[in-house]
């Protein structure tokens, strides 16, 4: 049996190939477009998608998402945490 | 950008058909009986056009499919083009005709992503069944290079009577292959599917074996594979939204740059489809009377037009509906509500009883018609 993928502090999430977050000029949205699998994304998981640059760790991101809208680092965290396990058990992101 | 209505929403996926020439001759292959010749297909030059149009009406995946693309010489210029427009970039494969060097092109040239079919976990079995000796190992090696060269790998197992008992085994294949994504998709039966349907068909007690079994994979392979499952709808009670509803989200295009609403658009009687060649690919999505006739939902007929699932599937597949209803405008007969459905049990039934007669296909090799360049003429 396999583990779920899980998030650690120094875990330097990234979009794979083949996993593109897009600006779509036709319907006015941002979309994570992957192999057969259009993912409408709202503003704070873009927020957060354009940070796992596969340099930066899980707790830089958070840090830094935490500063830049003045939120509640836990709040924060467990959202992150939350999006990018969801993504990574459909192979859209890797931990 | 466009005039685009707000009634029909802007296309998703382009899928180009950009040859049907194959070197491999699977029995259940989804193209017309009566294949585009070479000579008639559209240039680099128009493909070009097709995706700078579908870019900009709003197309986000564009699938390069054949036939066998990498049976094209321009096939890397077209790549680059469709990534230079910005659209999402998935080549479906045979694997046969790709080499290290060209996938290793294919990828510089900004592919996104390779589709890989595969026949069966079995060599032998799976030459068979594609007609083709050596393709197994072959795409093994093809397997390899997609890796190599850093693209995301889908693997596609089409699943019928001769490799039924080996679903998983063939999914276990995928990850050893390194897909991040397989599909594991029950034959459905257009083109030379339905020529072959008696063949092909498994039984209820074997599809649902191979169901069971690659629904557990799911969970074992978590966060490792993503497993794709499309299941025969010969033995549902409700169809499936074909192509997610007719003219909704996608469309086709042939070798000879006709525009299809789906794969088997053409067996439909009466349908006029516009051409690439003559028309925008936005005046066809918009205005063409093949893409209109069953959009939405105001052509159905009872019992769909007052079932309160015609926004769920669309009356399921039309071409279905001809074939088994004797016509289009008919609720597909896989619905149990369907007063055709008994058409679908029968087909259903009369496989069952062949299984218990032990002809269940397993042992001894399977008659299929082959698909070929040349004019067929279907045994009936
Ligand atoms: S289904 Fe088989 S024969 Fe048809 S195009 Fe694909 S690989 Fe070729
Ligand atoms: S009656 Fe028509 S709309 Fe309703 S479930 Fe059956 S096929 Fe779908």
């Amino acid at each position: 049996m396999t583990e779920a993928p899980r998030t650690g502090p120094s875990s330097k999430p990234r979009l794979p190939r083949g996993v593109r977050l897009k600006h779509d000029e036709t319907r006015g949205e941002w979309l994570l477009l992957a192999p057969e699998r259009v993912v409408k994304t709202d503003a704070i998981a873009v927020a957060i998608l354009q940070r796992c640059d596969g340099i930066a760790t899980f707790e830089a991101i958070v840090d830094d998402l935490a500063a830049t809208f003045s939120a509640d680092r836990a709040r924060v965290e467990s959202d992150v945490r939350a999006l990018l396990e969801e993504l990574a058990a459909k192979r859209m992101v890797d931990l | 950008m466009t005039a685009m209505g707000k009634a029909i929403p802007a296309p998703v996926g382009l899928l180009a058909e950009l040859t049907h020439r194959c070197p491999l001759r699977c029995p259940y292959c989804s193209n017309p009986l009566e294949l585009d010749r070479r000579a008639d297909e559209l240039d680099a030059a128009a493909w070009k056009d097709v995706f700078s149009q579908a870019a900009a009406l709003g197309v986000l995946h564009a699938h390069l499919s054949g036939g066998e693309p990498a049976a094209r010489r321009d096939l890397v210029e077209i790549v680059a083009h469709c990534a230079k427009v910005g659209l999402y970039t998935n080549l479906i494969t045979s694997g046969i005709g790709l080499t290290g060097a060209l996938v290793n092109e294919l990828a510089e040239a900004g592919l996104d992503h390779a589709q890989l079919s595969i026949q069966d976990s079995e060599p032998e079995s799976a030459d068979r069944i594609a007609g083709y000796a050596g393709a197994f190992a072959r795409k093994q090696a093809v397997a390899a290079w997609i890796a190599q060269a850093g693209l995301p790998l889908t693997v596609n197992a089409v699943i019928h009577r001769a490799n039924v008992t080996r679903a998983g085994k063939m999914v276990e294949l995928a990850v050893a292959l390194g897909a991040r994504r397989v599909e594991v998709a029950h034959t459905q039966y257009y083109g030379w599917g339905m020529v072959n349907r008696a063949v092909l068909m498994p039984s209820l007690a074997q599809a649902e074996a191979a169901i069971a079994e690659v629904e557990t994979l799911r969970k074992v392979y978590a966060g490792v594979i993503v497993i794709d499952h499309v299941i025969p709808d010969y033995h549902a009670r409700y169809p499936k939204a074909c192509m997610g509803g007719w003219a909704k989200r996608g469309l086709n295009v042939t070798p000879s740059g006709k525009a299809l609403p789906c794969h088997a658009a053409e067996t439909i009687p009466g349908l006029a489809f516009w051409n690439v060649r003559d028309r925008s690919l936005e005046d066809i999505w918009m205005n063409s009377p093949a893409f209109n006739a069953f959009r939405g939902t105001d052509w159905m007929r009872e019992p769909c037009r007052s079932c309160e699932r015609k926004e769920i599937d669309y009356g399921g597949c039309r071409c279905q509906a001809l074939a088994l209803a004797g016509d289009a405008r008919e609720a597909d007969p896989v619905c149990h509500l369907s007063p055709h459905h008994d058409k679908v049990a029968g087909v259903a039934a009369a496989i069952n009883a062949c299984e218990s007669l032990g002809q269940d296909g397993s042992g001894g090799e399977p008659d299929y018609v082959y698909r070929g360049m040349k004019l067929f003429e279907p045994a009936q």
